[in-house]
């Protein structure tokens, strides 16, 4: 009944669509998020950069930011999106409310994961006089790699998630695919198979994940 | 546990001041915002450790030792007082200033705090890259410093592979990578068997000696002081309550604390169920003396005999320290009343003297 010579192209090219958004925010929101994530952990009570004022300013954005649902942040965040990024369509739109919307989820993983790190270990590092910054980046970072990879891991699939839903507004990729050429024309068959494409997608990265993280944690 | 102890001990009584605690002490502000509470970790206390020693702090959990030790490389900054490592205040100083400082101070912890990210190697290295050395030293470095430890065949092991005392022994290498002058062993000991703790010593006794590195040891174990100390601090809720040669406390603890600290390692006194138990076995006079070189206990009781005096030996432990010998005898005496009171008094004459309470 469907015709894959035509679909089979589109889905294809739905996919590098959303190999697209979700490698590009990845990287984005995994650097800022990265950032805000160590801002909330070293400003945290007792550690190395304690700072009260800073710490919960920064957990109110976080807080602010987390629970609104990623389809409405998306439309709220319209505005904003065509001022930086000069239209609310397409891939590069999406790319921006989703890593508004990732980085502070990430932010959050990797506060959580680095508070795994024994105190021990830092407070051996600045007996030895090393700089804070450099206790961040040689000591904290790499004691909390295996963590954090199993942690970013899970946010690919988040973000992979979160790229569907932008199909919603025009963004493309397989969530695209999946509501104009499968649910809104009762199509099961195109709907399952960019079902079946995002699964196998979301188990190639929880494989290569969970390979990483085994080979840092060594076991 | 029994630490052998140590007869040829190298003593440095003149060695210059290397850390002057003058007055200092530490207090910890805890508990949320209503209930602040102020704690004294460290109170109004004044120390000299002396270049080229093994000084040790004893005290039980929560006397304060263990912050005493991270006052001295400003992990934990003071309250007031004055605290100089080398002559440097360290009081007062940010965290950046203490950097030049702390590369002089070797660390060493209960938990060892190795690295779980590096390799045996990779611990040893990171202080020196830190510190900027080039590759090739770096490496010819770890080596010569595996080697001190007994550790060369395990560079490349993680330190999940080693055992208590390897780990130890690593961290003991990590914290000598930069040749610091003075190393702080905090409970370094604890977390080890007997057997493993002998080896630990051993290594830090060989630092002392062999790169003349100071040792700050802090310790709850009497048997670690007596097996490697020169001088020994005891603590009590946050003051030094006595300190001296380690063998003057063996031989004259003057506090409680530290008599219970003695006796932890040396039995030579009955405890009160051993008093109880030589009560009922003896019926005559029971005294405790302490006994040391040139104290004529024997003179006394000769004496004592000429008069009819008879006397068994009870209990009692005598134990030499670097070369001085010292301990405690628990004595039964028996005979006539004024007679037994003569070697009494001879004997409190010449000796601390307790009697044993009918």
């Amino acid at each position: 009944m469907n015709d894959w010579t035509v679909l089979g192209p589109e889905l294809l090219s739905a996919l590098g669509q959303t190999l697209y958004m979700v490698a590009v925010t990845l990287l984005l929101a995994g650097l800022l998020g990265l950032l805000v994530g160590v801002g909330l952990y070293v400003t945290r009570r007792g550690n190395i950069l304690e700072h009260r004022a800073v710490h919960e300013a920064i957990n109110l954005v976080v807080n602010f930011v987390r629970p609104i649902p990623f389809i409405i942040l998306l439309a709220a965040l319209g505005p904003v999106t065509e001022d930086v990024v000069g239209t609310r369509l397409g891939p590069n739109a999406a790319i921006f409310a989703m890593t508004i919307g990732a980085m502070f989820a990430v932010a959050r993983i990797v506060e959580q994961n680095l508070m795994s790190v024994d105190p021990g270990v830092v407070e051996a590092a600045r007996s030895m006089g090393v700089s804070r910054g450099r206790i961040i980046t040689t000591v904290i970072l790499p004691e909390a790699l295996g963590p954090l990879v199993l942690g970013y891991t899970f946010l690919v699939i988040g973000i992979t998630d979160m790229s569907a839903m932008a199909g919603a507004i025009g963004a493309g990729g397989l969530g695209d695919f999946a509501l104009r050429l499968g649910y809104q024309r009762f199509n099961d068959e195109v709907t399952w198979a960019a079902v079946a494409v995002i699964v196998v997608l979301v188990q190639l990265v929880q494989l290569v994940g969970n390979r990483m993280a085994r080979r840092i944690l060594r076991r | 546990m029994t630490a052998p102890a140590d007869p040829d001990r190298t003593r440095h009584p003149d060695g210059e001041v290397i850390v002057r605690f003058e007055d200092v002490t530490k207090t910890f502000v805890t508990g949320p915002a209503k209930a602040r509470r102020e704690v004294v970790a460290v109170d109004g206390v004044s120390l000299e450790i002396r270049r080229g020693e093994i000084f040790g702090v004893i005290g039980y959990s929560g006397a304060g030792k263990s912050t005493l030790v991270r006052l001295i490389n400003g992990l934990e900054p003071i309250t007031s007082g004055s605290l100089t490592v080398n002559g440097f205040e360290v009081a007062g100083r940010k965290e950046t200033e203490l950097a030049p400082v702390r590369q002089e101070i070797g660390m060493i912890f209960q938990q060892f705090n190795l690295f779980t990210s590096r390799t045996v190697a990779g611990n040893v290295e990171y202080p020196l890259k830190r510190a900027g050395w080039p590759k090739d030293k770096r490496r010819a470095r770890v080596a010569e410093l595996l080697e001190f430890v007994g550790l060369s065949g395990r560079a490349g092991n993680y330190p999940e592979q080693l055992s208590g005392g390897q780990k130890q022994r690593v961290g003991i290498a990590r914290a000598l990578a930069t040749s610091p002058k003075l190393l702080l062993a905090d409970e370094s000991t604890s977390a080890l068997d007997p057997d493993t703790t002998q080896e630990v010593l051993q290594v830090l006794q060989r630092v002392n000696r062999e790169l003349g590195i100071t040792i700050v040891l802090i310790t709850h174990e009497m048997d670690v002081v007596r097996a490697i100390a020169d001088h020994v601090a005891v603590m009590q809720d946050g003051k030094v309550v006595e300190h001296g040669s380690t063998v003057d406390i063996f031989a004259r603890p003057r506090t409680g604390t530290a008599r219970r600290f003695v006796s932890s390692v040396l039995h030579s006194v009955p405890d009160e169920r051993e008093v109880e138990r030589l009560r009922r076995a003896h019926h005559g006079r029971l005294v405790i003396v302490d006994v040391g070189d040139g104290v004529d206990i024997g003179g006394v009781l000769s004496d004592g005999a000429a008069r009819g005096v008879r006397f068994t030996i009870a209990y009692g432990g005598i134990s030499v320290l670097q070369e001085e010998s010292f301990g405690s005898l628990t004595f039964e005496l028996i005979g006539e009343d004024t007679a037994v009171q003569d070697v009494v008094d001879e004997l409190s004459r010449i000796t601390t003297l307790r009697e044993v309470a009918a």
